[in-house]
């Protein structure tokens, strides 16, 4: 387990359990910010994927610049970002990986059948070659330990 | 003649934390190369190992895409802001319907060496499978129940596609007859345990995965053990009690059951027991009545028909490990061999299922022999019925009669084409389905012996005769593979 943690205040572990559940089954994404290793609020944004967004996201370009600019308004940083993994357990895709920024995390909700499950946090390794996990705390769900259930 | 570059979040780490650096350059190519030469540890994540931008690096000229100016030979000066943005993509292993099995790995997939990438470049090519679903592969662990004509070719397919770890149940020796079909074994291996040649030829195939051999016969005391760690059964069974063990055992433990069974020209697959999805017991609550139907081994199997369906089965578990296509969930696959046919069955989970419905009366294993009314083999004597008349005869007890000149009516109860492989001396030939229409022609005060291969068809026949009215018939015990191996080796056995 990696020595990086990322604290959900309140509120935020639920509003991203809620976006994962209201765009099932597709992909959901958006930003956190916050102070380092203290998220204080997840900006959802619309997920402009052109692949298909069952299994894929993208914050375009216009959206980052406004989750950059949201982060300073609100005198914080931007952190990284969320996005859901409908029906597929709550770790990082070889596409998360290839498409990973260093030092963002990566927080991963997994979605079966509509249901928010586990969620999980994620940090780029310097050499690219790999996700480490993170250490995710304040996630008020209590059943985010539980087995995601796969099958449709 | 410098000109600015902004640094988005994640590169700040980067930039001893700066959100601008100022670069020297003509093109935005030039002021990259040498904001990397000054920043060293950006390099690796605004360009690829081909040396290209990374597509989800954007790089603005003001407020304009370089993409659609002149890419990295747009012209900058001192003046210009230049911006890096992200996009941020990522999402799950493509395939637009994934029910991939939770595997029981860790969550971090095992890397694959070059070895491997090499050996199965062929589905890395592929976007469905790719790295991601190779790894699955090799994270996943499929458990063969039997290594006989449905395991055979099911094990050896799962090898070369890499399953990382392939575990076989099986207590069999192997026999020449076993080779028309069971192509994991070879002449060679004639009279090594089915595990030891399995094993061996697995191996030879795929050095990389590990194969867990389990040299005993699945009960309801180790099933739920021997299942545990797997992520996919497979269920290459050639008998009813160990049928609805496997799936039984599945539906407990929630692991998906590669189903497949095959009798002469015909084979059947599915997968049972998946989260939502029906079981065997949704389609057949019940099993036949004991020797209402044959096994392989009395009614033959076309010995390419169960490669069909063993390979159907390894298809089914692999798009099950990685997660992609359409699962055989609740689709129920007939193939016929001699007319070259599949028809597909729409199955629907049963709510009053015993076993996987709403309020299921089996929530444990039970005794399954007796489930399928099979009652466990009588001491080596000679039964008897409720009048204490001996209703069975062993082929010692039949030799000595023979010998002392007793007057008996041997009848064989085989097809025709088994009695000219082998036959007991001075029988008549009347096949099982022909009994009702030509019992008359045996005599019903003469001591009969009814015999087949193995004991199952003439038990059947007996019954018969004695309801007509016949009072004195013997089963041959084992029937003639019996015969041949006390009485008369120099017989073939099929």
């Amino acid at each position: 387990m990696s020595e990086r943690r990322l604290r959900l205040g309140s509120g935020v572990g639920a509003a991203i359990r809620r976006h994962g559940e209201e765009t099932y089954p597709h992909e959901c994404c958006g930003a956190l910010v916050g102070s380092p290793g203290h998220v204080t609020v997840a900006v959802s944004l619309p997920n402009t994927t052109e692949e298909g967004p069952r299994r894929r996201f993208l914050v375009r370009p216009s959206d980052y610049r406004l989750a950059e600019q949201r982060a300073s308004e609100l005198g914080g940083d931007l952190l990284g970002f969320y996005h859901s993994h409908p029906d597929h357990p709550a770790r990082p895709s070889q596409f998360d990986l290839d498409h990973a920024w260093p030092t963002f995390a990566y927080v991963i909700v997994a979605v079966a059948t509509g249901t928010a499950q586990d969620m999980t946090v994620w940090y780029l390794k310097e050499d690219r070659a790999n996700f480490e996990e993170g250490e995710l705390n304040g996630d008020e769900n209590p059943d985010s330990d539980a087995p995601a259930a796969l099958h449709g | 003649m410098a000109t600015k570059i902004l640094i988005p979040t994640p590169l700040r780490p980067y930039t001893d934390k700066k959100d601008a650096i100022e670069a020297e350059g003509a093109t935005v190519g030039e002021l990259l190369a040498d904001l990397t030469k000054k920043h060293g540890g950006l390099k690796a994540h605004l360009y690829n190992e081909q040396g290209k931008l990374r597509s989800f690096v954007n790089v603005y000229v003001n407020e304009e895409d370089i993409r659609y100016l002149q890419k990295e030979q747009t012209p900058v000066s001192p003046g210009d802001t230049v911006s890096i943005i992200p996009s941020v993509a990522g999402g799950a292993p493509t395939t637009e319907d994934l029910r991939g099995v939770r595997l029981q790995a860790d969550r971090e997939l095992p890397q694959l060496t070059n070895d491997e990438i090499k050996r199965y470049s062929r589905h890395l090519i592929m976007p469905e499978v790719g790295m991601d679903g190779q790894r699955r592969l090799k994270a996943g662990k499929v458990l063969c129940i039997g290594a006989g004509g449905l395991g055979s070719p099911a094990a050896m397919y799962l090898a070369a596609a890499g399953v990382g770890t392939i575990g076989l149940v099986d207590f069999d020796i192997v026999d020449f007859s076993n080779l028309q079909r069971q192509i994991i074994h070879g002449t060679p291996d004639v009279g090594r345990t089915k595990l030891d040649s399995a094993k061996d030829r697995l191996h030879a195939l795929n050095p990389h995965i590990d194969i867990q051999t389990y040299e005993t016969a699945l009960s309801s005391e180790n099933a739920l053990k021997l299942f545990e760690p797997y992520d996919v059964i497979l269920d290459g069974t050639d008998n009813f009690p160990t049928r609805y063990l496997t799936n039984d055992a599945c539906v407990l433990l929630g692991k998906p059951n590669a189903y497949g069974s095959i009798f002469r020209f015909e084979g059947q697959a599915s997968v049972f027991a998946t989260k939502g999805g029906p079981c065997y017991r949704c389609l057949y609550p019940e099993p036949p009545p004991p020797g209402l139907v044959p096994s392989c081994a009395e009614g033959g199997v076309l010995g390419v028909l169960p490669g069909v369906i063993g390979v159907i089965q390894a298809t089914e578990a692999i798009k099950l490990v990685t997660g992609i296509g359409e699962p055989l969930i609740g689709r129920f696959l007939i193939y016929d061999a001699l007319k070259m046919r599949f028809r597909e069955l729409k199955l629907q989970k049963d709510p009053d299922c015993p076993v996987c419905g709403t309020h299921p009366t089996v929530t444990k294993l039970i005794d399954y022999e007796q489930f399928c009314g099979i009652h466990p083999a009588a001491p080596e004597t000679t039964s008897v019925n409720t009048r204490g008349n001996a209703t069975e005869i062993t082929s010692v007890e039949l030799k000595q009669r023979l010998d002392k000149g007793d007057k008996l009516t041997l009848v064989d109860v085989r097809e025709p084409n088994e009695y000219q492989i082998n036959r007991l001396p001075g029988t008549v030939l009347i096949p099982l389905g022909d009994i009702p229409r030509r019992y008359n022609e045996l005599d019903s005060t003469d001591e009969i012996v009814v015999h087949c291969k193995m004991g199952g068809r003439s038990a059947k026949a007996a019954d018969f005769l004695r309801s007509v009215g016949f009072r004195r018939v013997l089963n041959l015990k084992g029937g003639i593979l019996d015969w041949i191996d006390k009485v008369d080796p120099s017989q073939p056995k099929y």
